[in-house]
C-alpha cells in the first residue's frame, strides 16, 4: 500500500476511503489486485502504467469507453516439461481485469499503449472540445 | 535442492543494512522454483528491467540476482494513484553443491528472468573386475 504520492484534489475523502478499503482487504484476506497500477494525470492527458511481468503483449486487451479504461488479459503459466515439480510458488497465473475511471472523457483516437520489459504504459488524451477553456473577462 | 535463506511471501523491500547508492528502493522479487529432470528452473519477476541490467552471480553456492530498473516517469504528469513503486531488485538463493555452475543459463523475457540450473552429471558407477589370482 502506497499513500505517499496519492493525491486526490477533487475528493478529500478518497484517501481515507482507500485506506479503509485496504484495511478491509487485509482483514478479510483478499489478495492484492493484479496488475498493480499507477495513474498519472494533468488537465489534458493521463497515463496509466502497470506491472505485467510474464504476460505476452498479445494477451493484453485494452478498451476505452467514455471515461473508463478497462485493462484485461491473461497471464499464462509457464510451459514446463513433464515430471516437473514445484518447490516454490509465489507468482499467480490466470485471467485478470481492472477498470480505471479517469477524470475526463477519453478521446479514442488518442490512446497509445506500449509494452516493454513487463511494464505496460498507456497514454490517453482528452478530446479538444472537452478541455477546460479559460474565459477572459472583458472590461465593461 | 535449494534451501532458501529468506522467506518472502509478498514483495517487501529487501533488508539492506548499508546505505544504498541509488535513491530507488530495493525489492525482493517474487520467485517460482521448479524441479525438472535436468535440474532446477527459477523464474523471477523483474518488471521494468532491461536484459543488460541484470546481474546473476554464483559464489560459494549462493546465487545472487541483482537488477536495476530503468523506469522513466511520464513528463508533465503528476502521480495521482500509486499501487506500486519502481525500484531495483535483489534476491539470493542458497543452492546445493551438485549444480554445474558453468552451464547455468539465464533468459529475460517480458519482465521475467528464467534461470536454468542443470545438475552436474552424476559420476558413472564403476565396476571393478576381480582378477583371478
Amino acid at each position: 500500500m502506497l499513500y505517499r504520492t496519492a493525491l486526490y484534489p477533487a475528493d478529500p475523502f478518497a484517501l481515507m476511503r482507500r485506506l479503509s478499503e485496504d484495511l478491509d482487504s487485509l482483514a478479510f484476506g483478499a489478495t492484492r489486485s493484479f496488475p498493480a497500477l499507477n495513474v498519472w494525470q494533468n488537465d489534458e492527458a493521463a497515463a496509466i502504467t502497470a506491472e505485467l511481468p510474464g504476460v505476452e503483449p498479445g494477451d493484453i486487451d485494452i478498451q476505452v469507453k467514455d471515461n473508463v479504461l478497462t485493462l484485461s488479459g491473461e497471464r499464462k503459466a509457464p510451459d514446463l516439461p513433464e515430471g516437473a515439480t514445484w518447490h516454490r510458488r509465489e507468482r499467480a497465473f490466470g485471467r485478470f481485469t481492472r477498470a480505471i475511471r479517469l477524470p475526463f472523457r477519453v478521446d479514442p483516437e488518442r490512446v497509445e499503449a506500449r509494452f516493454a520489459d513487463g511494464v505496460l504504459r498507456i497514454a490517453v488524451g482528452r478530446p479538444d472540445e472537452d478541455k477546460p477553456r479559460r474565459i477572459t473577462i472583458k472590461a465593461a | 535442492m535449494s534451501t532458501e535463506v529468506t522467506k518472502a511471501p509478498e514483495q517487501t523491500p529487501a533488508e539492506t543494512q548499508a546505505e544504498p547508492a541509488r535513491a530507488l528502493r530495493v525489492w525482493r522479487p517474487l520467485a517460482d522454483i521448479v524441479e525438472t529432470k535436468e535440474g532446477v528452473t527459477l523464474m523471477l519477476e523483474l518488471p521494468g528491467v532491461a536484459a543488460e541490467d541484470v546481474d546473476v552471480a554464483l559464489e560459494k553456492r549462493v546465487l545472487t540476482i541483482r537488477a536495476k530498473s530503468s523506469v522513466a516517469s511520464p513528463d508533465k504528469l503528476r502521480l495521482v494513484h500509486a499501487e506500486y513503486e519502481a525500484g531495483d531488485y535483489e534476491r539470493a538463493f542458497t543452492l546445493s553443491d551438485d549444480f554445474d555452475a558453468e552451464k547455468i543459463e539465464a533468459e529475460l523475457k517480458n519482465g521475467v528472468l528464467t534461470l536454468h540450473l542443470p545438475r552436474a552429471e552424476a559420476s558413472q558407477p564403476k565396476t571393478i573386475k576381480v582378477k583371478a589370482a
